[in-house]
């Protein structure tokens, strides 16, 4: 175990967030404004990456790829949110948990349908298939590249949601979105526009996820219960619960599995480590999911109310 | 029984609780429950019960508010009864064809329904115990599926280490479960909405993920169960002993779960459901209630769990997986939330349109067959979106309710 090993382990877990931030950002803004539940979101990921990879495959450049992935993605999750979950936005949770569910396995059938169920890959783009230098150690290109990506869309949320009126109206409608409608804006079209940025970080998150991970069906799913768990940690509603959320379960997740069976090897003994270490490090997010929400129920970080 | 307590000793009891929980320094502030208030909704509680109106949750949704001008005199009462005889038609009817399952599988030589429809009980099973919490609770959990894996994996670990008494395995399942559900719903209840779902999903996958890193337990790929679960007199190898098993669990869990419903036990329950604040400001404490009921549902299902591993003779991570709590969860929405058959007709609509959409039996034409066996789990989805988008009642809410409105 030395410097090394751990810096790269953390810097794993720094990707492993941001992504997770993307899917969050969206998914928690959806949840706290307009209070419905959307499990869907996933399977936007699994579009995301799928939409990629053809794209990929038939320009053979991944940043014409990202160009036109994301905004495709942003027009199915509109589409999807005009046809089907519109008619849902009144209803309780049940009925939103229970359609979404149903949408996941539509669109998991869909992709099967034209894909294949076999993993379609995607290659690391040729200019980031190299390696880094960070800190005077090597780390991959294109893992750097999703930080950077991920910060960036990061910082660029932060700036519509803080400096622009959109962002005004947006944070006024998780603060309370019924005042935010009796003052005269169109809440249709606000939750519309917050369903597509949403649609498109989590396009963003997939196409960016691909060609780390095989492109696959159901590959949504993963990656959808890791981000109710940060948006649950984080506070439901709160971009800032959302970025924290994603970092410290990126890492948790990314540094429990790396390093918990040989910290239970020193403190304890070979068996339990090598019987309890993975399980352990794999319960590690949803041990900590439950004691934050034992302890403070609306999240870490939870939306100011003034 | 409360049900023969009249006004009059009802409320002794109730008031002296009352107090009680005053004393535990409950933050409930003694203008906001006058006891005045409450004292009537009780005795009308009696009162209904008295009349032997078997009110279903589904029927009365305001029940607490709406109990005050629904004093029905003497007169209404043989009425009342005869409409409680007529809900019970649908309960009989389902209970009387299940009977008969086993005799018509014996006479044209088909024991295969057999076991759809053992596997359809059992699910059922789970379901009626989740709607516990779902249906007359209002707590939508997305975890209980982990329970239905406890009670599996305690008869795969017990039986592979040569212990096949079925009573212990019944034991170790409901011991076990009965400590998680305590210390799960006593985490979870603290929250509520949102945050209530998501965090039993969390320790559901908590669960799956402890199962799949069973390694010395099959891990990933499961648990064959060598043997199955030894009931003295009863020989669960026999097909037809193993259906009336599971067809006596149900019969009873169904019977005890009506009577918990119509209880005053079940008439907080819903109470808290419709309004908790209201229901603290009368001084229950709808904490405990709602960790009784948690409890309580998680236990049926447990039971289910261990009906599951000795019908399928295997236990497996997946059990336990999250779709299959979205499966349960579906299965009470299906059939009608807060209703006793529900589940039950959710779990046999559920399991008999899985077998035909995967099987499709249908003269179609080659290719549009193909279509659908290949990807019927789409076509499954699809249909969960339309019941969910227009059949807002469930299929049994639908058959026996007729077009009343509901909440």
């Amino acid at each position: 175990m030395n410097a090394q090993l751990i810096a790269t382990q953390v810097l794993n877990g720094l990707q492993l967030g941001i992504l997770l931030f993307l899917m969050s950002a969206g998914l928690t803004l959806v949840f706290g404004i307009m209070n419905f539940v959307n499990l869907a979101h996933g399977s936007l990921y699994m579009i995301g990456a799928y939409l990629a990879a053809a794209m990929f495959n038939g320009f053979d450049s991944f940043a014409l790829a990202l160009a036109l992935a994301v905004p495709a993605t942003i027009l199915v999750g509109l589409a999807v949110d005009r046809i089907v979950l519109a008619g849902l936005y009144t209803r309780d949770h049940l009925d939103q948990v229970l359609a979404t569910f149903g949408l996941i396995l539509i669109f998991n059938e869909l992709v099967r349908f034209a894909w294949g169920s076999a993993p379609v890959y995607i290659n690391v783009p040729p200019a980031l298939a190299g390696t880094v230098e960070l800190f005077g150690f090597p780390y991959p290109a294109y893992r750097f590249a999703i930080i950077a990506v991920g910060l960036a869309a990061g910082l660029l949320l932060y700036l519509v949601i803080n400096r622009t009126r959109a962002g005004m109206l947006i944070r006024a409608g998780a603060a309370d979105a019924e005042m935010v409608g009796a003052l005269g804006v169109n809440i249709r079209l606000l939750n519309a526009l917050i369903f597509g940025l949403g649609a498109g970080l989590a396009g963003l998150a997939g196409v960016m996820a691909g060609p780390i991970l095989s492109v696959q069906p159901g590959m949504g799913e993963p990656v959808l219960v890791l981000t109710l768990v940060v948006i649950v940690t984080g506070g439901i509603g709160s971009i800032r619960g959302a970025f924290y959320g994603a970092l410290i379960v990126g890492l948790i997740d990314t540094l429990g599995r790396a390093f918990l069976p040989a910290v239970l090897d020193a403190l304890a003994n070979k068996a339990l480590a090598q019987a309890a270490g993975p399980a352990i490090a794999s319960m590690l997010i949803y041990l900590l999911m439950a004691l934050v929400l034992a302890l403070r129920p609306h999240g870490l970080f939870p939306v100011r109310v003034a | 029984m409360s049900a023969s307590a009249r006004p009059s000793v009802g409320r002794a009891p109730s008031l002296g609780e009352d107090v009680a929980q005053r004393q535990e320094g409950r933050s409930v502030s003694a203008s906001a429950r006058p006891s005045v208030g409450r004292a009537p909704s009780l005795g009308e509680d009696v009162a209904q019960r008295q009349e032997g109106r078997s009110v279903s949750a589904s029927a009365r949704p305001s029940g607490f508010a709406k109990l005050a001008p629904s004093l029905d005199t003497p007169a209404t009462a043989g009425s009342g009864r005869r409409a409680a005889l007529r809900r019970a038609l649908p309960a009989a009817a389902v209970f009387l064809a299940l009977c008969l399952v086993p005799a018509v599988a014996y006479w044209i030589g088909q024991p295969f329904w057999l076991g759809l429809v053992a596997r359809i009980m059992i699910l059922g099973l789970a379901a009626a115990g989740l709607n516990l919490v779902l249906g007359y609770g209002g707590m939508v959990s997305l975890g209980h599926a982990m329970y239905l894996g406890i009670g599996a994996y305690s008869v795969g670990i017990l039986s592979a280490h040569g212990v096949e008494a079925g009573a212990a395995h019944l034991a170790v399942a409901l011991a076990i479960g009965g400590a998680v559900a305590v210390a799960v719903g006593f985490v979870c209840l603290k929250t509520s909405g949102m945050a209530f779902i998501m965090i039993t999903l969390a320790f559901a996958q908590m669960f799956y993920f402890l199962a799949v890193s069973l390694k010395q337990y099959g891990g990933d790929d499961g648990l064959t169960i060598a043997m199955h679960s030894r009931i003295p007199g009863l020989d669960l190898e026999n097909p037809y002993q193993f259906y009336l098993l599971v067809l006596g669990v149900l019969a009873v869990v169904c019977g005890l779960s009506h009577r918990l419903v119509h209880s005053r036990f079940g008439m907080v329950l819903r109470g808290s459901r419709q309004n908790p604040r209201r229901m603290l400001a009368l001084g229950f404490p709808t904490f405990r209630y709602r960790l009784a009921a948690y409890v309580l549902s998680a236990q049926i299902v447990v039971v289910a769990g261990f009906l599951l591993a000795n019908l399928a003779r295997f236990a497996s991570p997946s059990y336990m997986s999250w779709t299959l709590s979205g499966d349960l969860v579906l299965m009470c929405v299906l059939g009608g939330m807060g209703t006793l058959l529900g589940p039950i007709v959710g779990a046999a609509a559920f399991v008999l349109l899985e077998e035909f959409l995967s099987g499709m039996p249908l003269d179609l034409p080659p290719a549009v067959a193909d279509l659908v066996r290949t990807h019927w789990l789409g076509f499954f989805g699809a249909f969960v979106v339309a019941v969910v988008l227009f059949a807002r009642r469930g299929l049994y809410g639908a058959l026996t309710a007729g077009g009343k409105a509901d909440d």
